[in-house]
């Protein structure tokens, strides 16, 4: 599912954020990658959305080497992997239906199946009540879901997520980290970026450390541990 | 595009110029005047242009034959000058018409000097052709070409006049030309400068529309759609206002000023506005598209 083969990332100002990295990616798995800031996980999740490109090396993503996308087809590829940031990046004057909306109208999706597929997802993350609500009037686990809602809203079959517990408190960090493990038992494969390790330890799934932007652990877990 | 998606592009470039309120109503202002003032310059030039030809009318070139021109060369003269593409009117004037317009024109109120000339015609060699032109900027070559035909004697013309109606024409025509420029470029400056802070507000919108999979048409389509939309509004507006103002300036001319009517009518305002509306329609959206797409491919990565 993914695939980086002896990846290297080299910024224009000479820093070195990924050296020669390699790392298989099953469907269906749930993996975290941790490291100290400025290891190179974000650079890591930057080049499988594919706003940067590597070095040297190669990264295969379903199938498709990423090096072969053409710049417009990009969109194409970006739509079959969904995201989560740290800082949620919702939009500040849609409510909570229009933010999840917002990803299928971007991909041009029909009203009736706009209509059909956002309250679905928000019922699937615990929000259908709150559906006219702003951002600023919902907790940081609410909007972290609401993001979660907007990048599953178009059945992605990766999430990527960059640090996503990162803005919340320990009970609402739990709540996410759940509902990231149902989602990737629905059978989404779910890479999580963060430095959380009390989370990472309690999960116990396959764990990727990344130090000074090379790979020096990668260790399996339990699948069933939740 | 779905019609969906149009629609809510539609909504966004709405949004974007409410958004960006203070900087849309200067765009708007500004496209504004730049197609009033070059409805301005439209009308006066048409307007001037249509003087201009009117003047252009009464400028002749006078046509003298040879002494043993006989009625066959003359008409052969004749036959040729009306061949060409820029001859208006041809009239043949007479010896005997010619003297009679002189007597009307110089002897008016002394009708006896004329008859002290009895029968005898001093113009007797004075039939000529009277050649009125389609454009006055064309009478040198003519003038040139009626001198090489055989049986011609003399040719006359106003060469003063008709250079000073062209050069002014052309004059007016440049001016208008280079003020509707400058507008147009400070309206496309200002297109974009609107544009580019609906992109620095929008920003992080653009950046999760990006990452979430939009295509770069769908990215662009409200900024463009805001352009288009400011052009389209700063030109219904002044083409309203010129409406208004020609038709009233016609009839505060008409009434106002009645030797002037003598002297030139004015373009109609229907053939005015049959091309002012269409041309400056799609010169604000035309200015409204470039400006946007211009601004889009500097700002934004799409």
């Amino acid at each position: 599912m993914i695939k980086l083969e002896h990846v290297s990332k080299t910024y224009e100002a000479g820093v070195q954020a990924l050296k020669d990295v390699s790392l298989h990616i099953m469907p269906g798995e749930f993996v975290f990658i941790v490291g100290d800031s400025g290891s190179g996980k974000s650079t890591l999740i930057k080049l499988l959305l594919k706003e940067l490109s590597p070095t040297s090396g190669k990264i295969t993503v379903n199938g498709k080497d990423l090096s072969r996308i053409s710049h417009r087809h990009i969109p194409d590829y970006r739509r079959k992997i969904g995201c989560v940031f740290q800082n949620f990046r919702l939009l500040q004057d849609r409510n909570v239906y229009e933010n999840v909306a917002f990803a299928m109208r971007v991909i041009e999706a029909g009203k009736r199946q706009i209509k059909k597929q956002v309250p679905y997802m928000l019922s699937l993350v615990g929000l259908a009540s709150k559906y006219r609500s702003l951002p600023r009037h919902l907790s940081g686990g609410e909007q972290q879901r609401v993001a979660i809602a907007r990048a599953l809203v178009n059945k992605p079959k990766i999430l990527l997520a960059d640090e996503p517990t990162g803005n919340l408190d320990g009970h609402n960090a739990w709540e996410i980290m759940k509902l990231l493990d149902q989602i990737n038992k629905a059978g989404t494969t779910v890479v999580v970026v963060t430095h959380n390790m009390e989370i990472v330890r309690a999960m116990n799934k396959r764990v990727i450390t990344i130090r000074k932007g090379s790979v020096v652990d990668d260790q399996k877990g339990d699948a069933d541990a939740i | 595009m779905r019609f969906s998606s149009f629609q809510y592009n539609l909504r966004q470039g709405l949004k974007n110029i409410w958004r960006n309120k203070m900087f849309s109503m200067a765009s708007v202002a500004t496209m504004t005047a730049c197609i009033f003032l070059f409805g301005l310059f439209y009308s006066i030039s048409v307007n001037f242009s249509g003087m201009v030809k009117n003047a252009e009318r009464g400028v002749a070139i006078t046509v003298y034959f040879d002494d043993k021109a006989t009625q066959d060369e003359i008409d052969q003269i004749g036959t040729a000058i009306m061949k060409r593409k820029e001859v208006a009117k041809c009239n043949f004037v007479s010896a005997e018409e010619a003297w009679k317009r002189f007597q009307s024109d110089y002897f008016k109120g002394h009708s006896d000097a004329a008859e002290s000339f009895a029968d005898d015609n001093p113009l007797a060699d004075m039939a000529n052709y009277e050649i009125y032109l389609k454009d006055v900027s064309k009478q040198a070559r003519l003038v040139s070409y009626i001198e090489g035909l055989a049986g011609v004697r003399e040719v006359h013309q106003s060469a003063t006049t008709a250079r000073t109606l062209t050069d002014f024409n052309a004059l007016v025509r440049y001016i208008s030309l280079g003020i509707i420029f400058v507008l147009i470029a400070v309206a496309a400056f200002l297109i974009s400068n609107t544009v580019s802070v609906g992109i620095s507000v929008r920003k992080e919108e653009i950046a999760i529309m990006k990452l979430i999979g939009a295509r770069d048409a769908f990215v662009r389509a409200p900024f463009v759609v805001e352009g288009i939309l400011i052009g389209l509004i700063g030109s219904i507006i002044p083409l309203m206002i010129l409406a208004i103002v020609y038709n009233n300036i016609i009839h505060y001319v008409a009434e106002r000023f009645d030797a002037l009517k003598s002297m030139f009518s004015f373009v109609s305002a229907g053939n005015i506005f049959h091309v002012l509306i269409p041309v400056s329609l799609l010169l604000g959206v035309g200015i409204g598209y470039a400006g946007s797409r211009i601004t889009l491919k500097r700002h934004l990565d799409v």
